[in-house]
């Protein structure tokens, strides 16, 4: 009988940060420089026109409450290292090995402009990680620019556009066909792109007909994009078929592999005929996630698309490593420099740690894990798999619908998701848009966890189930063991509300006009 | 939330015993002859249990008899009797319940399309949701089943954020030329209906999808690519009237309307007309979908006859609907009916359905 736990969060009514702390308050007081330090360093080591005339808005306080403060903020929030079923994110352990690489002087104190004759460490990791991927992938070449997944998708709308407009059937090749169940930044990176996009409906086995596929595509298509498997977790086996039929009306194929882990080492885009495709370093690969900041979205090509990719790319000459920039045919950059450097580096520690050998096996573990999981979530009622005439075994993760307990209880996704926070359990993901079964979640078992941390996930879904058919009010005005109940999500939908920075937060909730800002 | 319940008794008793319908005089006994058993009661029944459960002591302005409070009875609701005359066991009762229960924020009814038009017609304006008991339900006002019916008003009244509303056709098709082995549907009118939209979660979301804003940025795309001296035949609905809205336009929202080199040159056209009208020039045909049955052809637009569809022909056919709708069909295809089944064989097969600017969704049509 596995245990629930009994659980209720810290409640530290603190202010934010900024409204904490006294003037002159410092995490680490330095003594001023020895004259004969000074005289050597003189008086402009910033120059006059680059100093800044006023001093920044930062918060005044102690390295000590700093810390206290941010550990409070962790307590409130679970601390993100509880157990986290989180579906397409592929949630994984980073190592504090890959962190402590990373702050290396060697990495840590380089800067992207240098000599590249001063960068020959990072950018040896930086080309013996490419080559890893193309082992996994069976591509000629990958960049790491791209701050994230869709952002890697963009890469490939814009590989596109400038491939056939080197052929000159830019004019021609305007659309760019995916599925519905295909992640939204598919979509919406190809119409950013200027590409008309043709949707594929999925038909009772999961995923689209081939016949959809076939009447989509013609002289007309640049690309096809799509995931497999998608986040029902449900493997297309006809894939093959998809990209012989693309290619022979001469369209481009893009893999986006953000669903990577069920099948990494056990299969190459390449040989499935694929053009391109993109890897999540920040979730296949075992590098940190962070709200669109330091993610990094890999994306590789053969070398039919590869002077397309936006520069530099680091290339090994003799026995050193150079940056090409000059690549008259490539598309212009995504983002600036070569990418998140730091996370390419956690990655390739992730990767060279793992070998592979244990990249294989970490695959099995989670499609395993997975359909562990689906057995238990199949046991709870009211519980309805998708896709349930799919008799396929799920890949690393699985779509499931609470429709039928919401139509008994009126207890929805939302709600069971706000009650799993009363366990100390991360709420689940539910799906991406547009929401294809009732009352969707997704959970991925993931090789992180234990069977234990399964079975208690699993015991807190049925718990929580029982308690919608017992109390529904009760479940619907959860959580109760947390510092915040709901939150109001409207605030989200509202530019003018919203605030992400203290600045904004003047600006737009008190109503200081002076401080200027967008978020 | 004030919620009116009335019940048609007699729905759905001619499907079990090949009478296409109840509408008309003489075909309820015809029916019951026949051995046809009532539906619409226990199929409330069913529904009202379901809400009874989640929302116990709700309160619902009930007809009364077997137009309704006969259904709740014994269940933990609450629902004051209304005064209304006599019934007369005719459609007429529907109307007169509808009247007698005053103002009200939504009115459940039981039925198919004929008792859809009979309260949507009365209660002019006021939303509508349907319990499907009907033989034909061709509007898109219903439930798919009882059980969701009742969760749905569950919701209304518990956590009314839940739900969405939207227009939705009445449709219906006359019986008495249906028995005969002819289809004449018609669109009578739109109702305000609601639907279970679903909490979206914020992380990784963003806004809920604008269903309205895609079908008219579709519409502004078609309208922006219409070539001149073509004959553009634009079908009823809201979807295909918003392309006549790109134009500059007001649509006849329950006829057919053409365009010529931007200009209306239809209104509420007959098939007559646009048979006059494509002499001279080629022709394209837009049209809309039905909610929930997908029908795109034979529905409610027979003025856009074989005739006119043999002319425009499978690739002169564009289909408008929002991902909302599409997604929200009984089944992942699309129907047509045009009467003709080589003409549907034609038109059968994987088609383009514009969702949005730049933005189409493959969709098999299909006549069965």
């Amino acid at each position: 009988m596995t245990r629930l736990p009994d659980f209720h969060a810290a409640k530290w009514d603190e202010p934010v940060i900024y409204e904490i702390g006294r003037q002159g308050a410092r995490g680490q007081i330095f003594d001023a420089p020895e004259k004969r330090v000074a005289d050597a360093v003189g008086t402009d080591l910033i120059p006059h026109a680059m100093s800044r005339k006023d001093t920044p808005d930062l918060p005044e306080i102690t390295e000590f409450e700093a810390q206290r403060h941010f550990l409070h903020l962790s307590q409130m929030t679970l601390g993100m290292m509880g157990i986290s079923l989180f579906g397409t994110c592929t949630m994984k352990y980073n190592s504090k090995a890959a962190e402590f690489a990373t702050l290396r002087p060697e990495l840590a104190e380089v800067h992207p402009f240098q000599h590249p004759d001063t960068l020959q460490g990072v950018l040896e990791i930086i080309h013996d990680f490419d080559g890893i991927l193309q082992n996994l992938s069976g591509m000629d070449q990958f960049i790491f620019q791209a701050g994230g997944g869709a952002d890697a998708a963009y890469t490939m709308a814009t590989v596109a556009r400038a491939y056939w407009a080197d052929k000159g059937m830019l004019g021609q090749r305007t659309e760019m066909v995916t599925s519905v169940q295909a992640h939204p930044c598919n979509p919406a990176t190809a119409a950013a792109a200027g590409f008309d996009v043709v949707n594929l409906p999925l038909e009772e086995n999961g995923y689209p007909y081939l016949e959809a596929l076939k009447a989509a595509v013609s002289e007309k298509t640049a690309l096809i994009m799509i995931n497999n498997p998608d986040d029902m977790g449900i493997y297309n086996p006809e894939i093959k078929e998809w990209t012989r039929i693309a290619k022979e009306a001469g369209a481009l194929c893009f893999y986006d592999h953000a669903n990577f882990n069920g099948v990494m080492g056990k299969l190459s885009a390449r040989e499935l005929g694929f053009d391109a495709c993109m890897f999540m370093l920040h979730k296949t690969f075992g590098a940190p996630k962070a709200g669109g900041g330091p993610a990094v979205g890999a994306f590789g090509c053969t070398a039919q698309l590869a002077p397309y990719v936006p520069g530099p790319v680091v290339v090994k000459e003799g026995d050193s490593y150079i940056l090409d920039e000059d690549r008259s045919k490539s598309t212009g950059k995504v983002r600036e420099y070569w990418g998140n450097v730091p996370q390419v580096v956690k990655a390739y520690a992730w990767a060279r740690a793992m070998g592979a050998e244990g990249i294989n096996l970490a695959s099995d573990i989670s499609v395993v894990a997975n359909n562990y999981m689906d057995k238990k979530l199949a046991e709870i009622p009211g519980l309805e798999i998708s896709n349930p005439d799919n008799g396929a075994w799920r890949m690393e993760m699985t779509r499931w619908s609470l429709g039928p307990l919401t139509e008994e209880t009126g207890v929805s996704t939302v709600h069971f998701a706000n009650r799993m926070a009363d366990y100390g359990i991360d709420p689940y993901w539910m799906s991406h848009e547009p929401w294809i079964v009732a009352e969707p979640f997704t959970p991925e078992a993931g090789e992180l966890w234990s069977k234990e941390d399964i079975d208690t996930w699993i015991a807190v879904i049925a718990k929580i189930a029982k308690e919608a058919r017992e109390n529904p009010d009760m479940v619907k005005s959860a959580p109760h063991n947390q510092p915040v109940a709901q939150a109001k999500g409207d605030a989200f939908e509202d530019p003018a509300k919203w605030a992400m920075t203290w600045r904004a937060y003047q600006r737009k909730v008190i109503g200081d006009e002076t401080k200027k800002g967008v978020a | 939330m004030r919620i009116g319940l009335v019940v048609n008794p007699v729905a759905g008793m001619g499907g079990a015993v090949g009478l296409k319908g109840t509408d008309g005089p003489g075909i309820v006994e015809e029916a019951r002859s026949r051995g046809a058993v009532e539906r619409a009661g226990p199929r409330t029944r069913e529904a009202l249990a379901l809400l009874a459960a989640r929302v116990p002591g709700a309160e619902l302005i009930v007809a009364p008899g077997a137009l309704g409070a006969d259904w709740a009875d014994g269940l933990a609701l609450s629902f004051p009797p209304i005064e209304m005359p006599l019934l007369t066991g005719t459609a007429r009762d529907t109307k007169t319940a509808v009247a007698a229960m005053g103002d009200v924020d939504l009115i459940v009814f039981t039925g198919g399309d004929g008792t859809a038009r009979d309260v949507a017609g009365t209660a002019e304006g006021t939303p509508i949701l349907g319990i499907p008991a009907g033989v034909k339900m061709h509007s898109g006002v219903f439930a798919v089943t009882p059980r969701a019916a009742g969760a749905l008003i569950a919701d209304l009244l518990n956590a009314p954020d839940r739900i969405r509303w939207r227009d939705a056709e009445i449709m219906d098709i006359d019986e008495v030329a249906l028995r005969t082995g002819t289809i004449s549907p018609r669109l009578y009118g739109m109702a305000r209906t609601p639907t279970s939209g679903g909490l979206m979660q914020a992380a990784k979301g963003g806004p809920p999808p604008d269903a309205e804003g895609a079908v008219k940025g579709a519409a502004k795309s078609i309208a922006g690519a219409m070539e001149p001296d073509v004959l553009y035949i634009v079908g009823p609905g809201r979807s295909a009237g918003a392309v006549i809205a790109a134009a500059g336009h007001e649509p006849t929202l329950l006829g057919v309307d053409a365009l010529l080199n931007g200009e209306v040159v239809a209104r509420d056209a007959t098939a007559r007309d646009l048979h006059t009208l494509m002499d001279t020039h080629p022709v394209r045909v837009i049209v809309g979908v039905t909610g929930h049955q997908g029908f795109v052809l034979g529905r409610g637009n027979q003025q856009i006859d074989p005739d006119v569809l043999r002319r425009a022909g499978p690739d002169g056919l564009t289909i408008i609907a929002s991902p909302e709708k599409l997604s929200s069909l009984a089944a992942p295809r699309l129907l047509v009916d045009t009467g003709d089944a080589a003409l549907d064989a034609e038109f059968s097969g994987f088609h383009r359905v514009a969702t949005g600017p730049g933005r189409m969704t493959m969709m098999r049509l299909s006549s069965e």
